[in-house]
């Protein structure tokens, strides 16, 4: 069953007095309970596509719909874990974690706290539910991040290069993690990311984006099973894969590694 | 995987706490340097007075000062002036308080009214107010009223500016993020530009409190027969030294007390600021 369809997307903007075309045709559609990601070099519309997929811009030509429903602005069956953490600093994680919860007033304040700490346990935060954000590490950020969208209990996850601030470790760590939590919160994911083998690693199927104008290149099903572990990343099929999918990236390997 | 990561912060607990106990002079150093500054000085000062090297007409000397302030407290009118002075301060800060933050917050909030009157408070904050004095004197007369309106005037424009520039960072990435759950225009102000706006009227609070003590001293200067400006405008005119160094004295350790309030306010309200 199609969750989440994207049909004939074309996005133009403005950069002063040019027209930029970011998005041409853009065609894709996500399982229920999929994990899709999306890769591609910068400039090519990704993270655009998941702005207009949030609702937070708007779009002229094709069709975004969430169960048949036309996505128009911003929805309670979606949620976006973001590239920076953006927690408010003034709250503590556990403030954090209700705070989209507490915006879309879905639940009453007994339901709030029993989710605010389900998750915060979930994605291994217990015992820092008083604690402020600056306290810490980027990699903790991330997971209050990840408990505040999945305690909004939205019906796709949108992430937005979540990982790409952190160094390369805790990425690792993080990637492992977030199959875990999936596994238990059975949500559908659209991953976006720049780098490759984190999508194969985490997805069902990665489609690879070219840049200027972004369009779909192609979609690749991963024919791993689950759960996986980090040393799939050493597979020889695992290699194959992403050794083709490079070779459909036009850009040279050193701009896509670049993180931004 | 999840323990290696979160152990982190513990360990940088336990590396402080190893730190080795630092003695007596180690942990107030700053506080016993400044305080022996303090005392040679006042020694020296002393000295100096005591062997007659100073002319009170000019100058005067710590004992002659302290003397001074025994006098005019058990004596004289010093606790009234005080108590106008304070009075004064007080009523005008409060005043000048309030109306920043809640004129700030609307100005802030709402782009057209800052249009309208952002040429007027350009203007009104790039002037110095106390120019405006022998005016406010016209209008309010020479007792309290022109007083707490001089220190209203001083003291609200800091907290009105900053409480402005408050409202407006909203964090972009915050902003965003509140969009994407769905929150309505008043949910953001609440949420984002209100808290996010404390650490901005703070700051604006500690400038005003500083400013508004200028204001009281300068507004006592012009007319009246009270207060701790008067005492120090009236003994600078007598040639009588001891007393405007009491009244200069008085106002400074009244800046250093305010001072001092403001900044546990400050950091009471932000605990969740990185420490620096």
């Amino acid at each position: 069953m199609v969750k989440l369809a994207i049909e004939h997307l074309t996005k133009r903007y403005w950069r002063g007095a040019r027209e930029v075309l970011a998005l041409s045709d853009v065609c894709l559609s996500v399982e229920d309970g999929e994990f899709l990601a999306i890769v591609g070099p910068s400039g090519c519309g990704k993270t655009t596509m998941l702005n207009i997929v949030a609702g937070l811009l708007p779009y002229e030509q094709g069709v975004v719909s969430i169960d048949g429903q036309c996505v128009q602005g911003p929805g309670i069956d979606r949620a976006v874990v973001f590239q920076h953490s953006s927690l408010l600093p003034w709250r503590t994680i556990a403030g954090n974690v209700r705070y989209g919860m507490e915006l879309q007033k879905r639940f009453n304040k007994e339901r709030m706290l029993e989710r605010t700490e389900y998750f915060i346990k979930l994605v291994g935060l217990a015992g820092f539910e008083r604690h402020y954000p600056s306290e810490l590490s980027g990699g903790m950020q991330q997971r209050v991040n990840l408990a505040r969208a999945l305690a909004a209990d939205p019906k796709v996850l949108l992430m937005d290069e979540p990982f790409a601030a952190l160094d390369a470790q805790t990425r690792e760590f993080m990637q492992a993690e977030l199959l875990k939590i999936w596994a238990q919160a059975q949500k559908t994911v659209m991953f976006i990311t720049h780098q490759i083998n984190e999508a194969i690693y985490l997805a069902d199927r990665v489609v690879v984006m070219s840049a200027r104008p972004g369009r779909v290149k192609d979609v690749f099903r991963i024919p791993f099973g689950r759960p996986r572990t980090l040393h799939l990343k050493r597979d020889p099929q695992f290699l194959e894969i992403e050794d083709a999918i490079w070779q459909l990236v036009e850009e040279k390997p050193e701009r896509i590694g670049m993180v931004v | 995987m999840v323990e290696q990561e979160l152990a982190a912060p513990e360990a940088g607990t336990e590396e402080q706490a190893a730190r080795p106990r630092q003695n007596f002079y180690q942990r107030h150093e700053s506080f016993l340097l400044g305080g022996s500054a303090v005392v040679i000085t006042l020694a020296v000062w002393q000295a100096f007075w005591s062997a007659g090297k100073i002319s009170p007409l000019f100058f005067s000397g710590p004992s002659a000062i302290a003397a001074r302030f025994w006098d005019s407290l058990l004596h004289g009118q010093l606790l009234s002036d005080l108590e106008y002075s304070g009075a004064n301060y007080a009523i005008g800060l409060v005043l000048a308080i309030f109306t920043g933050i809640v004129l700030g917050v609307i100005v802030g909030w709402y782009r057209r009214v800052e249009m309208i009157l952002g040429p007027f408070l350009t203007a009104l904050y790039a002037t110095p107010r106390l120019a405006m004095m022998p005016l406010i004197i016209i209008w309010f007369g020479i007792e309290m009223k022109s007083k707490v309106f001089i220190v209203f005037l001083s003291a609200v424009f800091p907290v009105l500016i900053n409480t402005i520039g408050g409202i407006r960072a909203i964090d972009r990435d915050l902003l965003r993020a509140a969009r994407a759950f769905c929150a309505s225009d008043w949910q953001i102000f609440t949420t984002l530009a209100i808290p996010g706006s404390v650490p901005y009227i703070l700051t604006g609070i500690r400038q005003g409190v500083s400013l508004g003590l200028i204001g009281v001293v300068v507004g006592e200067m012009f007319g009246g027969s009270k207060g701790i400006g008067y005492i120090v405008n009236y003994g600078g005119q007598t040639f009588a030294t001891d007393t405007v160094f009491m009244g200069v004295l008085i106002i400074a350790f009244a800046g250093i007390a305010l001072t001092a309030v403001t900044e546990r306010l400050e950091r009471h309200f932000s605990r969740w600021r990185p420490e620096r």
